[in-house]
């Protein structure tokens, strides 16, 4: 029997998956609870994809255990399809037909009868704002309605957990915000949902809890907040002239001990700062003693990018909104 | 009552699959202009030189062997196919879903079972037009036109097991001319096998294209070709390939990334 009342809607243990000698995922554990948002976040090919195809009976894991709905989705692949949606980055819509046809085959292929599919579908294209677009082949389709209607096709059954992977990559800002509009009525409805996502503001946005992987590995995992505070200094930014970074850098690390960074792509200098606006002034005063001017000085606290950014090494792939 | 289920996600597939067929009209139209240009071609460039035959007319030697040809050539399509859904994510879609594992397959290889009968009755059309005449009746014809469509079917499970293993529609359409000339070649699909070379000859005589290809002349042209058994041997041919690559494309499905 499903077991509905656990906390958890997806708990995976010690999953690992590994490609020859390439180890896509290592021990990963993960948990969602149950109604809320998960975020997985992480760079490109740190194994988000991966663990999705995992958790959505489409790819074995090498070891591991992973449970949807209180389904082993290892032993019962069958009966945990039934459990799951599935909307995935490439939006896996057929071109030559309609969406009203998509949506009827997929319903169909959840073995709903024929006239109950109809009505599903015909739900379905309202619900996603798609009934004027029903019956033209989905080639004619913006980026936007195919990721409206590959989202339609993982509702078909009214899943109660809903895998996204990345579903607004690629899309235009306004775009975006429509389809997080879209996620946040479905968790009025009570889905428990996993997004992965390249987009940090994304994950703020919408997700309750998050993990971050990288190199097949959870790196960390929190709130936003919680992963925030992780970090637990403020930040101090600044830019100056290219021909004077290295000796801005030099001047901040020899009064803040080594802290200073050059951020390669940006060219500004980020500091970690636990006395916020004293260490803010006296970087500005030794800047000055030393005859270098700020182009831009500023402190803020630090943002998810940072957060990201301080665990993984890199910045987040995704354009900022 | 799962059967049922499987029967049932075999068919949306199949309907889905023909759609595809019939709406990205380039397919449709080239797969059936490339064995009529082949039709002409062969009919008119060798039917001189291949006389002495014993058909009366070459086109009544050279039909039998264009519809299994085709057979062949639209089987690279089962592969190409599954390829290109692999890529574009439409298989993780399904997979996804509570459906039958071999419903995918079963499916794509129906459609194009369905396509096969379109283009074999129009290149049974041509054929007629240039002369072809069955000499035994429509009903051993249309068991001739079985033969081919169920040959066709198994190769078609051939050709699922390259689509799933290569991954890449463009390479399985390059690969698929790779297996499927020799096998149209050196056989009695154009000339008489006769005139190969003897080793050549051993492969050519018993290869299941010529097998097919034999039976069609048996059924049509009765004398040219003697025996029955030929119309066997084709059966044979399609059963065991099917009872071997069937379940090995099923397999592979399971385990495609």
């Amino acid at each position: 029997m499903a077991d509905s009342s656990g906390e958890y809607a997806i708990e995976a243990k010690k999953v690992s998956k590994y490609f020859g000698k390439v180890h896509a995922l290592e021990n990963v554990d993960l948990t969602a609870a149950r109604g809320k948002v998960t975020g997985l976040l992480g760079p490109n090919g740190a194994g988000k994809s991966t663990l999705i195809r995992v958790m959505t009976t489409l790819l074995e894991p090498t070891s591991g255990q992973v449970t949807v709905d209180g389904v082993d989705v290892l032993r019962n692949p069958a009966k945990a399809r039934r459990h799951i949606g599935l909307a995935g980055q490439f939006a896996a819509v057929d071109d030559f037909l309609t969406g009203r046809e998509t949506l009827e085959m997929v319903a169909r292929l959840y073995h709903l009868p024929k006239k109950e599919a109809k009505q599903r579908a015909t739900e379905l294209l309202d619900k996603l704002d798609l009934t004027d677009a029903a019956d033209r082949q989905t080639k004619t389709y913006s980026g936007g309605m195919r990721r409206r209607l590959d989202l339609g096709a993982s509702l078909v059954a009214t899943p109660r957990v809903l895998f996204l992977d990345e579903p607004t990559t690629g899309l235009d800002p306004r775009t975006r915000l429509q389809l997080w509009d879209i996620i946040r009525n479905l968790i009025k409805q009570g889905v428990t949902i996993l997004l992965t996502t390249q987009y940090l503001e994304e994950a703020d946005a919408l997700a309750d809890y998050m993990y971050v992987i990288d190199h097949g590995k959870m790196i960390a995992e929190g709130t936003s907040e919680q992963l925030k505070k992780s970090l637990g200094q403020d930040i101090i930014e600044l830019k100056v002239k290219d021909a004077q970074l290295e000796k801005a850098k030099d001047q901040l690390n020899k009064q803040f001990g080594g802290n200073a960074e050059v951020d390669e792509l940006t060219r500004r200098i980020t500091l970690r700062t636990k006395n916020g606006s004293d260490d803010l002034l006296s970087a500005a005063s030794a800047l000055k003693v030393a005859g270098i001017k700020a182009e831009e000085l500023s402190l803020h606290r630090p943002s998810l990018d940072d957060v990201f950014l301080s665990i993984t090494g890199k910045k987040a792939e995704g354009d900022n909104l | 009552m799962s059967s049922m289920h499987g029967m049932s996600d075999t068919l949306q597939i199949v309907k889905r699959n023909v759609k595809r067929n019939f709406r990205i009209p380039q397919l449709l139209v080239f797969s059936s202009i490339q064995p009529i240009v082949f039709l002409l071609l062969f009919n008119f460039v060798f039917g001189g030189a291949v006389r002495g035959t014993g058909s009366e007319k070459y086109i009544n030697f050279l039909l039998p062997g264009i519809l299994a040809q085709t057979a062949l050539f639209g089987a690279i399509q089962t592969g190409v196919g599954l390829a290109e859904d692999l890529t574009k994510g439409v298989i993780d879609r399904l997979r996804s879903l509570p459906i039958a594992r071999y419903a995918v397959l079963a499916g794509r290889t129906f459609a194009d079972t369905v396509r096969n009968i379109f283009v074999i009755i129009l290149m049974s059309s041509v054929g007629a037009l240039l002369g072809f005449r069955f000499h035994y009746g429509i009903g051993k014809f249309i068991l001739a036109i079985c033969l081919v469509l169920f040959f066709a079917y198994a190769v078609s499970w051939v050709s699922a097991n390259l689509g799933l293993l290569v991954k890449d529609s463009e390479t399985v359409q390059v690969a698929g001319f790779l297996w499927v000339f020799p096998l149209v070649f050196a056989s009695s699909v154009f000339v008489p096998v006769q005139t190969m070379p003897h080793w050549l000859q051993i492969f050519a005589r018993n290869q299941p294209v010529t097998q097919v290809v034999n039976a069609v002349r048996h059924l049509t042209q009765g004398g040219v070709v003697s025996g029955s058994s030929y119309v066997w041997h084709s059966l044979a041919w399609s059963l065991c390939i099917i009872l071997i690559f069937a379940p090995l494309a099923v397999w592979q499905y399971k385990k495609a990334v």
